[in-house]
């Protein structure tokens, strides 16, 4: 029995395992089920009836539109922000080695490990002080320095992997910076690129906690998404925003994740 | 057309030499070609990051004027000098460190077997169903995982729903009638609060936690088994001491998560206030700058305390 140690899990660990994966997938199905449901003011279980009624109401609604165009807009520009600073970022910090490195390393990945609320009440006060309008740009601003460490993460990780020598060699082949950048880096990176660019998209697509600060009176749609849980009437409305969330943002994800993973 | 194409021609060699030069001169002078690439991340973070940070600490050191509700933009320790000595605020500070204790604990114990399976004993295709398995919802919508936890918490919602169909609606009336963490319903108690907060940071324990569990070598767990050590011993002898450091970085996420959010307790509402909260209606209702940052003052400076415990105590030491 002793061998069961390294051999294989039991039943029971199996099961925890398992059941605790089911656990992490369960809310999200909740979700989806509510947003067909006919009743729209309590959280009945089981719903009494479903309907597709509530996707052609949402499918109506102006002000769902409007948040959504804004939550895209801030989003790529965010990312487009996030992917020129964080490769630049990258690039400089692969192979390099100087007095402080560890300290700018530090500073990188600080807006993401401190808690969102630390960034979104920090850039508060510093527009407050500066008498800057929170508005659009305050937003992306927000964003764009917490995606910056994950398309930094992402390329650092590939460039690493990238010898050095292949570099060197198109050099002494007679390429310019400007040719080996794009003949020989760029097609190792690309996937990379587009991983960590994915990536950043959802996480500021999604954005809540700075975002409350620094929106001033714009509404991105996790703050459309936010008012509305506290309002009683037509909750499924919000399910149907939410599935749509959810499909906007797992889509780049999964893209991310297959574009990244290790290969045999 | 031609004439172009000949002009081209001729400028194409002076440009390539120019290009060569300056690939030459950044190879030689990497120096000035590091100082080049580092400039505009570290501007942006330099000045928009680490700008609003100080932004931050200054204001915290600023007071609000009582009279006139406007900040007096004149150093002084009177708004930390109201952060420690109203007991309100103290109150705040207790139940959030409490409650972020409680989770941390609460997930280190939930994603232990989870990550300890797909780490140890899952076959390769088992591995990678998992890993996506655990980052899929970690990085669904948050508000969306948040508002599903009221779904399933409410009233007449899914988990009221499920407890009754197997007989053990009894159990959730004894938890919600016990005095602190029960309330009128799971929507409205610490109870649910703490599910919602487990539930939300349990994959940032499993993944470093299944990372670490993964470096633990075969040989030592065989070795164990031969010296004659239960599973159980090599448990608690060979395996959880090497898994600390992963443990310790799925605690620090877990705990600093919980200290700084304000969205679970609002959505998910207890009575009492937590310091993200606190953070966010000092800053918005109450027109409070000063206060709220003091406030975002604490979590930051719970989690150095934090860091420096695991440090001490050795979680580090293994990386």
């Amino acid at each position: 029995m002793r061998y069961r140690d390294w051999n294989g899990a039991s039943t029971g660990q199996k099961l925890a395992a398992f059941a605790g994966l089911a656990f992490m997938h369960f809310p999200v199905l909740v979700i989806i089920l509510y947003a067909f449901t006919t009743e729209d003011r309590t959280y009945e279980f089981p719903p009494p009836g479903l309907t597709l009624h509530w996707f052609e109401v949402a499918f109506a609604r102006e002000d769902i539109w409007a948040a959504l165009k804004l939550s895209l807009t801030v989003a790529a520009a965010a990312t487009a922000l996030a992917l020129f600073l964080g490769t630049l970022a990258a690039f400089a910090l692969v192979r390099s080695r100087f007095f402080g490195k560890d300290a700018l390393t530090l500073l990188f990945i600080l807006p993401i490990a401190l808690p969102g609320i630390i960034t979104g009440i920090a850039l508060l006060s510093a527009i407050k002080l500066a008498n800057l309008a929170p508005g659009f740009w305050t937003i992306v601003a927000g964003h764009a320095t917490f995606c910056i460490v994950i398309v930094y993460n992402n390329v650092i990780a590939r460039l690493r992997r990238l010898p050095k020598t292949w570099v060197e060699a198109s050099m002494d082949l007679g390429a310019d910076g400007v040719q080996t950048f794009r003949h020989v880096v760029l097609p190792q990176i690309a996937t990379a690129l587009l991983a960590g660019g994915m990536l950043a998209f959802a996480l500021s697509f999604d954005e809540i906690i700075v975002t409350l600060f620094t929106a001033g009176h714009e509404k991105t749609l996790p703050i459309w998404f936010f008012n509305e849980l506290f309002r009683p009437r037509e909750r499924p409305i919000t399910n149907v925003v939410a599935v749509v969330v959810i499909a906007v943002t797992l889509v780049p994800i999964l893209l991310a994740y297959y574009l990244t993973r290790p290969k045999e | 057309m031609r004439a172009m194409a000949s002009a081209a021609a001729t400028i194409e060699p002076g440009a390539r030499a120019l290009g060569r030069g300056l690939s030459t001169f950044f190879y030689r002078r990497s120096t000035f070609y590091l100082l080049l690439l580092l400039l505009p991340p570290l501007l942006w973070l330099g000045t928009v990051y680490l700008g609003s940070l100080f932004a931050l600490l200054l204001q915290s050191f600023y007071a609000i004027d009582e009279f006139t509700a406007t900040v007096v933009p004149k150093l002084t320790l009177e708004t930390y000098r109201q952060l420690i000595t109203h007991p309100a605020n103290v109150d705040i500070i207790l139940r959030t460190l409490a409650m972020a204790i409680a989770v941390t604990l609460a997930c280190a114990v939930i994603a232990f077997p989870i990550a300890n399976y797909m780490a140890r004993y899952a076959s390769p295709r088992m591995k990678a169903f998992f890993y996506v398995g655990v980052m899929l919802p970690m990085w669904t919508s948050y508000l969306v995982k948040v508002y599903a936890w009221r779904l399933i918490l409410a009233k007449q919602g899914i988990l009221n729903w499920g407890l009754t169909a197997v007989g053990l609606d009894g159990v959730l009336e004894t938890a919600l009638t016990t005095p602190v963490i029960g309330g009128p319903s799971l929507a409205s108690s610490y109870l649910g609060m703490f599910i919602v907060f487990v539930y939300m940071w349990l994959p940032f324990m499993i993944l470093p936690l299944a990372a670490a569990l993964e470096r633990v070598p075969q040989s030592l767990i065989q070795a164990s088994a031969d010296l004659g050590a239960r599973p159980r011993q090599t448990f608690w002898g060979v395996v959880l001491p090497l898994a600390l450091p992963g443990l310790a970085a799925g605690s620090v996420f877990t705990f600093s998560l919980t200290l700084g959010d304000y969205i679970i307790p609002s959505v998910v509402g207890a009575p009492g206030y937590f310091i993200g909260m606190m953070v966010y209606q000092q800053q918005g209702t109450a027109g409070n700058i000063p206060l709220a940052a003091a406030f975002s003052v604490v979590p930051i400076v719970l989690i150095a305390i934090y860091l420096m415990l695991a440090k001490r105590m050795g979680a580090f030491d293994a990386l």
